[in-house]
């Protein structure tokens, strides 16, 4: 599988504080990768980053191979990195077919096309029957769809999603997955910064974990879900250790259950 | 030593100009920070109560700086309700509406004041309006010096009223954060109003220093309003010890300039300062970091 | 909306070319003339502010500079006015490019882009007023040739039609620009910024677009006042009344609409001549400054209670009568 994105060593201080410390990683085309890590990680700076929104100190990035470090976030949107916001954005005086058409705009100039264009993503995103409502009277998971809605519709092949699954129901978001798969399945390639892990496990083919500024883990969800360096990035200091120590009491537990055997 | 007499004249004059522009910024500056909004009908109201110094003197005979006692309380409650009962109410807490709605009223109370007292110049006579203090070898005018200890006196007032009293702790903590202010009991919209009050009361304080050396007409307001924004803006927004010392800038600046280029230019030498820190230097000298 | 916008530009046009046929007065042609020239000033207002979102409070800075050039390119270079137009709009167009380059990339926006351009136009006013080239505080004096081909015209109705004809340029301009990949942008950077970067729009870029064709269709409006009034000074070039005249109409008649500030400005200039009469009679002479009273109530009441303005209102009541019927 070939790299789309490439995060090499990426490094953003603000002052004295060290948001993103070293991070590197790559995105395999086609690949739904996960970005995940406790509140306050720096994901939605290293997040920032890549999409053009913040420059980092130091380090670069690289889409299909070509550095994008020095190009501005419209920029890199034309080369095709596509971001969501985590609090959605709306064009709020607009209907959901012209905020949708905005990001279509991009690549059709012209008025009819745009429109067209907008409507066919909003369908494909499930906001077919509100395309003529206002942006401002969506429901939340309305809006984390429309949020949705724009970024496709400016025909990326990385799309940067920022926890479009947070504030959202369970039912919202069991609604939502499929949508997600059926965006990476059309051939977009997924960036997805969680939190809600379960979510997460099941969505991704790869996961990096960063913790205090610096990837920890990076693999399949399952491994990482059981490095014991994730678990205390989590759960803090000894964390793994408790819950090893846990695990062997209760074996200890159940072993006596059983009874011993020559009493 | 001709040359270093006038130079050092100029110098004093701007200072002494420069704490009542001070003090006009300090209304501005003070309704900013708590409110984060820029009152754009500051200058007109600067108007109003200049014409009300006027209307107190030529009519009921009342010396300026007796009117300071009358007029500061007005004001305060006029303050109070625009800010309660129109601005609050008309511009549905966004910060476009309210420079909208203020910019309606500068405009209202500017042409109000036009119609009913005409675009003649005034000014009115009091017995010590020349009288000057002999200071080595300047004369400074007594009533100027009088505004330049006031306006230090009222910065200092307004100081010991944010620090240590219980309505200054409430206009502190809406200043920080209006929410959490709100959480703990503060009525959020009656200190705004109250902190609107303050700024006109400012105003008129600094009117009546102003009267007995200056003159008012219907647009004298704009003259002052761009001259606080700089003030203000060249000083940090919400900043009073920035209010301060960028009042005696633009002062010294103005006088020494129009000294030297003479007087439209000395003015416009303001509004490239203003041009300049707004486009490089937004945060004024004294401001924190955006 | 498809097409519609223009067929009801071309049907409003053509009514409102037809006013100056009912009447010969002098008194009613120059203030429909005088409407014409704030409605193409509020035009260029409405596409930065009413589109774009950034409140300007010195297009006076742009009306001025289109006056002056049309005045000085006549009487210092004795240019015909017919050549000066362009040259004072393109004058305008760099004014409004040079002051969108300045503050924009400053990340000037509300209230400091407001104050911003205010003290732009105030330099600007105070240069006029000591500059000798420009006349200084005597003002220009562009001398009387009625002659079309002076832009000067005997028949006061010529004027008017000139002057809708420019009107009826900055709506289609509009128009255009209202469905447009730059005016779908522009209304973007207007309602989220950081949103409309994300979906690849050059925010920056766009406002610039935007500042620059405001200030060549608001200096449009300074050269009919120049041809109109034959005379300039700084306090009428770049005094603030025209930059208030320009915001409040797109603001009272709907703002970021294509009709909304010809509405405006009829509205505004309309009610402003009711009020001085009826003030002149009560009183028994003129009394200056009630009109802009008016206008300043209108203002804070449009805020309140009709933010979309006279056409926003207008839609609220035929969509409620119209649901009434059904």
């Amino acid at each position: 599988m070939s790299v789309l994105l490439s995060v090499k060593s990426v490094t953003k201080r603000f002052g004295g504080l060290t948001a993103v410390d070293d991070a590197s990683f790559d995105v395999a085309s086609g690949s739904i990768t996960g970005l995940i890590g406790p509140n306050g990680a720096g994901k939605t700076t290293l997040f920032a980053i890549i999409a053009g929104f913040e420059p980092a100190t130091s380090g670069a990035v690289a889409f299909e191979g070509r550095d994008v470090t020095a190009l501005p976030a419209h920029r890199r949107a034309m080369e095709g990195i596509a971001r969501t916001f985590q609090i959605v954005q709306p064009f709020a005086g607009l209907s959901v077919r012209e905020n949708i058409a905005v990001g279509a705009f991009l690549r059709h100039a012209d008025r009819k096309d745009a429109l067209g264009r907008a409507d066919e993503v909003g369908r494909k995103v499930g906001l077919g029957p509100m395309l003529d409502q206002s942006a401002g009277q969506l429901t939340v998971a309305g809006r984390k769809r429309l949020e949705l809605a724009r970024a496709l519709a400016t025909e990326p092949r990385l799309l940067l999603l920022d926890e479009v699954l947070a504030g959202l129901n369970p039912s919202e978001i069991r609604d939502m997955m499929p949508v997600v798969q059926a965006i990476r399945a059309s051939g977009v390639t997924i960036l997805i910064v969680e939190h809600v892990m379960q979510a997460v496990m099941s969505l991704c083919d790869s996961v990096n974990v960063l913790a205090q500024g610096r990837i920890i883990a990076s693999g399949a969800p399952a491994s990482v879900a059981r490095d014991p360096k994730v678990i205390e990035a989590y759960l803090g200091q000894g964390a793994a250790a408790r819950m090893q120590a846990q695990g062997d009491a209760q074996n200890v537990a159940a072993d006596a259950r059983r009874g011993a055997p020559d009493a | 030593m001709l040359k270093l007499d006038i130079f050092l004249s100029a110098l004093a004059n701007g200072l002494m100009t420069g704490a009542v522009y001070a003090l006009v910024a300090l209304g501005l500056t003070l309704v900013y920070g708590v409110l984060h909004i820029i009152n754009f009908a500051h200058g007109a109201t600067l108007t109003a109560a200049m014409f009300a110094v006027f209307v107190m003197h030529s009519v009921f005979k009342v010396d300026p700086y007796l009117a300071i006692f009358i007029l500061t309380p007005l004001f305060f409650g006029l303050g109070y309700a625009v800010q309660r009962f129109v601005i609050g109410p008309a511009s549905h807490g966004d910060d476009s509406n309210i420079l909208l709605v203020t910019l309606g009223l500068s405009i209202i109370i500017e042409n109000a004041l036009l119609a009913g007292f005409r675009s003649d110049t005034r000014s009115i006579d009091v017995p010590y309006g020349f009288s000057v203090v002999e200071v080595g070898n300047l004369f400074l005018s007594t009533p100027k010096l009088v505004a330049f200890a006031a306006s230090f006196l009222v910065a200092l007032l307004l100081w010991l009223l944010l620090a240590r009293t219980d309505t200054g702790k409430a206009i502190r903590a809406v200043a920080r954060e209006k929410t959490g202010a709100a959480l703990s009991g503060i009525d959020v919209d009656h200190i705004y109003a109250v902190t609107f009050g303050l700024g006109a009361a400012c105003l008129a304080i600094a009117a009546c220093l102003l009267m007995p050396t200056f003159l008012v007409n219907p647009r004298i307001g704009n003259a002052f309003v761009l001259v606080a924004f700089t003030i203000v803006v060249l000083g940090g927004m919400g900043s009073i010890l920035g209010a301060l010392v960028g009042g005696l800038i633009i002062g010294v600046v103005e006088s020494l300039s129009g000294l030297y280029f003479g007087e439209s230019l000395g003015q416009i030498g303001i509004f490239l300062i203003f041009i300049l820190v707004l486009l490089f230097r937004p945060t004024g000298l004294f401001g924190a970091k955006a | 909306m498809t097409s519609a916008p223009y067929a009801w530009i071309a049907a409003i046009v053509a009514a409102l070319a037809l006013l100056p046929l009912g009447t010969s007065s002098n008194t009613v042609l120059n203030f429909l003339s005088f409407a014409m020239i704030v409605t193409v000033a509020a035009q260029g207002w409405n596409i930065l502010g009413g589109y774009g979102g950034q409140f300007s409070f010195g297009h006076a800075v742009f009306f001025g500079t289109g006056a002056y050039v049309m005045a000085l390119a006549q009487v210092r270079f004795g240019l015909n006015p017919w050549l000066a137009l362009p040259l004072a709009m393109a004058m305008g167009a760099a004014v409004g490019y040079a002051i969108g380059f300045l503050s924009f990339r400053a990340r000037l926006r509300g209230s400091y882009f407001a104050l911003v351009t205010l003290a732009f136009a105030e330099v600007f006013r105070i240069s006029a007023n000591a500059w000798g080239f420009t006349g200084g505080a005597a003002g220009v004096l562009v001398p009387l040739k009625l002659d079309a081909a002076q832009m000067q015209f005997a028949d006061k109705r010529l004027f008017y039609w000139l002057a809708l004809a420019f009107v009826a340029a900055a709506l289609v301009l509009t128009a255009w620009i209202a469905r447009s990949r730059f005016g779908a942008q522009l209304v973007a950077v207007r309602e989220n910024e950081e949103a409309a970067r994300a979906l690849g729009v050059d925010a920056l870029a766009i406002k610039l677009r935007a500042i620059t064709l405001s200030g060549a269709v608001t200096a449009a409006a300074g050269c009919l006042y120049t041809q109109k009034f034959l005379y300039l000074d700084a306090n009428l070039a770049y005094g603030p009344w025209i930059s208030v005249e320009a915001l409040l109409a797109p603001i009272i008649g709907g703002l970021g609409t294509v009709f909304g500030p010809l509405v405006g400005a009829v509205v505004l200039l309309g009610l402003g001549e009711v009020t001085k009469t009826v003030f002149a009679n009560l009183m028994g002479g003129s009394v200056p400054g009630v009109d802009l009273v008016v206008f300043g109530a209108l203002l804070i009441a449009c805020v309140a209670y009709a933010p979309r303005g006279v056409l926003g209102l207008l839609q609220g009541w035929l969509a409620s009568a119209r649901k009434a019927r059904a």
